[in-house]
């Protein structure tokens, strides 16, 4: 039996993170949300549009379900801190991932200003997920700093091109003691399940789900590859402590007979 | 000026040279490669990729969906005043055009700018004429001062400012700018806009530079198709983009490939952009550019809108009025130039739902 997965003081039991941003309507979000079973969506505060229900992507998120914002369009951590203050007052309540970009093509993070942020943040009470070029240092950083998970990406975003950094990501799912969630560069389900199977806690999809011909049926095919990914890392483990078990006995046996 | 230097030396690239050497086998290669050099472009441009059309639009799609997803964004443009001092021949707005000129007062202004809010708008380009005279910064200071709390994101298609000046105004909510360069062929250039301070090419080119080292979030730049050799223009417009990126990777940068339209005026075109070469053309930017917003304005018709929509364009304009205040009272002022697209916003969301894509309206948190 696997115990859910806790982040800030919600428990999440579906491993899977839908991205909005690149959807072709917000109508299908109810749809995304029955197939998967996620239990959490980002959305851009930078497309939250609240002049209109009809277009405030907020009013297709069914209940229960939490908002995660993001701070896309940031630039610094001092921006970072305004969208997210203005992310809540907006009502997406206090979750929020710390998105800092400052370079248009690979969208690569600023993990410097990321940290800075993510301390403003977490002391003024929001659950902070900060997204980050993996980095042991970086992420011990983020532990200190407070943050709620740590966002590490599996190659840039947009890329389709899987877990590039899986060795980085590794060190941070051995090393911090915060959830791991896995973002950007997830282009296959396969690749959901890779980061699951080695021990990732969630993984966050966005442009493969939301591109892709059927995104309601795409989005069921990660959920199922999280689930499976998740189950072969608890077995797995399971092996390893069985054998540990396994092995005691025997030299509590030993250690007795040399009594 | 670091970048527009850096572009000056491909104003005398030999393009005719490298194009006319170009083989199907080049187009293949470059179809295959994943980060493309100039000479790929080159390759894109050249009359014979006119062959490899649905390669390039399949290819185009797919670097769109990548880096956009499936969404559009929907902005309007507003025209403050047409009073210009210069003599652009291809323009309504030029000097020696006699008609009854306008310039918003700022309670028009406003009504305008509510207009515009309740069609759903949160983006908002506004245009006046180079006539710094009579639209000083000042003025679009406090055009931006009524209009930013009602929009998301203001930005300028106006006369080229100093770096100083576009800081001013992003203190009053400006994010981004348009700035065209018309053409990159200097003769062309020179014949084109006889008199007025437009006629400095090079004060011109260093616009959106400045505007980038003013912390502008998005720039879009562009060639006008129809002045001069549209394969040089769409090479040069590339160039500079290149280069602008290069030195200002921060800034949104962003592209738009207009094509002249009938304006006030006796205007005879030597060149124009036959539809199939447009789409070409839109696509080799995107292939080549497959993170640059590119943008897709009324002068367009209806039927080309709805093709171009799902193969690149990230950006369209709707409902456009290019005369001064169209928005508040159907008035009798001269338009800068004839929209093609006169559909109503709803009319383009629902195209853009029906081709499997979001319109939006606003993607953008104002920093200022
Ligand atoms: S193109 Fe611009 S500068 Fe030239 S005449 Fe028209 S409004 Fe004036």
């Amino acid at each position: 039996m696997d115990s859910p997965l806790v982040i800030g003081n919600r428990e999440f039991s579906c491993r899977l993170f839908v991205g909005t941003g690149k959807l072709p309507s917000s109508r299908l979000l109810p749809e995304i949300v029955k197939a998967s079973g996620t239990q959490m969506i980002t959305v851009a505060l930078r497309r939250v549009n609240l002049s209109r229900p009809e277009e405030n992507i907020l009013s297709y998120i069914p209940e229960g379900v939490v908002v995660l914002p993001n701070t896309s369009g940031a630039r610094n951590a001092e921006e970072a801190v305004r969208i997210s203050r203005l992310a809540r007052e907006a009502g997406c309540g206090n979750f929020v991932k710390i998105e800092i970009i400052h370079e248009m093509d690979y969208l690569m993070p600023d993990n410097e200003e990321t940290i800075k942020a993510t301390a403003i943040l977490a002391k003024e009470g929001f659950v902070v997920l900060p997204y980050v070029m993996p980095d042991l240092i970086v992420a011990q950083k983020l532990v200190d700093a407070g943050a709620a998970a740590v966002m590490p990406l599996g190659s840039p975003i947009g890329s389709h091109r899987g877990l590039r950094t899986r060795d980085l990501i590794a060190m941070l799912i051995e090393k911090i003691d915060l959830p791991i969630v896995v973002d950007a560069g997830i282009g296959k389900p396969s690749h959901a399940a890779e980061a699951m199977e080695m021990g990732a806690d969630a993984v966050l999809v966005n442009t493969a789900i939301a591109t892709s011909v059927d995104p309601v049926a795409a989005a069921r095919a990660f959920s199922l590859a999280v689930e499976a990914g998740r189950i072969s890392y608890l077995t797995q483990k399971q092996q390893e402590t069985l054998y540990a078990q396994a092995s005691s006995p025997l030299s509590g046996l030993l250690s007795e007979e040399k009594l | 000026m670091k970048a527009t230097e850096a572009f000056l030396p491909w104003l005398d690239f030999d393009i005719d040279g490298f194009v006319s050497r170009v083989t199907e086998k080049d187009v293949e290669r470059v179809l295959e490669k994943e980060v493309l050099g100039y000479q790929d472009f080159l390759c894109l441009l050249s009359p014979v990729a006119s062959r490899f059309l649905e390669k390039m639009a399949i290819c185009s799609q797919q670097l769109t969906a990548k880096h956009f997803g499936r969404a559009i964004l929907l902005f309007a443009p507003l025209y403050l005043a047409d009073y210009c001092q210069n003599a652009c021949v291809y323009c309504g707005f030029r000097v020696m055009n006699r008609f009854p000129r306008k310039k918003l007062s700022l309670e028009e202004i406003q009504r305008n700018g509510e207009i515009l809010a309740e069609k759903g708008f949160r983006h908002i380009l506004l245009l006046t004429g180079d006539a710094p005279a009579v639209t000083p910064v000042s003025y679009l200071e406090e055009a931006m001062s009524i209009l930013s709390p009602m929009f998301d994101s203001l930005a300028v298609e106006v006369y080229p400012m100093t770096v100083e000046e576009y800081q001013k105004l992003r203190l009053v909510g400006l994010d981004g700018l348009t700035i065209y360069q018309e053409t990159y062929d200097r003769k062309v250039y020179a014949e084109v806009h006889p008199s007025g301070p437009k006629r400095d090419f090079f004060w011109r080119l260093g616009t959106p530079e400045r505007g980038a080292q003013a912390g502008l979030r998005w720039v879009t730049i562009g060639a006008l198709y129809g002045l001069a050799n549209p394969l040089h223009d769409a090479f040069w417009t590339a160039m500079h983009l290149m280069t602008l990126k290069k030195y200002y990777p921060e800034v949104e940068w962003g592209v738009s490939l207009p094509r002249m339209n009938p304006a006030e005026g006796d205007f005879v075109q030597k060149y124009n952009l036959p539809d199939k070469q447009f789409v070409q053309f839109l696509l080799a930017f995107r292939i080549f550019f497959p993170t640059v917003g590119i943008t897709l304005s009324t002068r367009e018709r209806p039927e080309m809108r709805d093709i171009l929509i799902p193969l690149g364009v990230t950006k369209v304009s709707a409902e456009s009025h290019t005369e001064v205040g169209g928005y508040a009272e159907h008035q009798e002022q001269v338009p800068q130039f004839e929209v093609a697209d006169k559909r109503s916003v709803e009319e383009i969301k629902s195209v853009i739902s029906s081709k499997g894509f979001d319109p939006v309206f606003k993607d953008w948190v104002r920093m200022a």
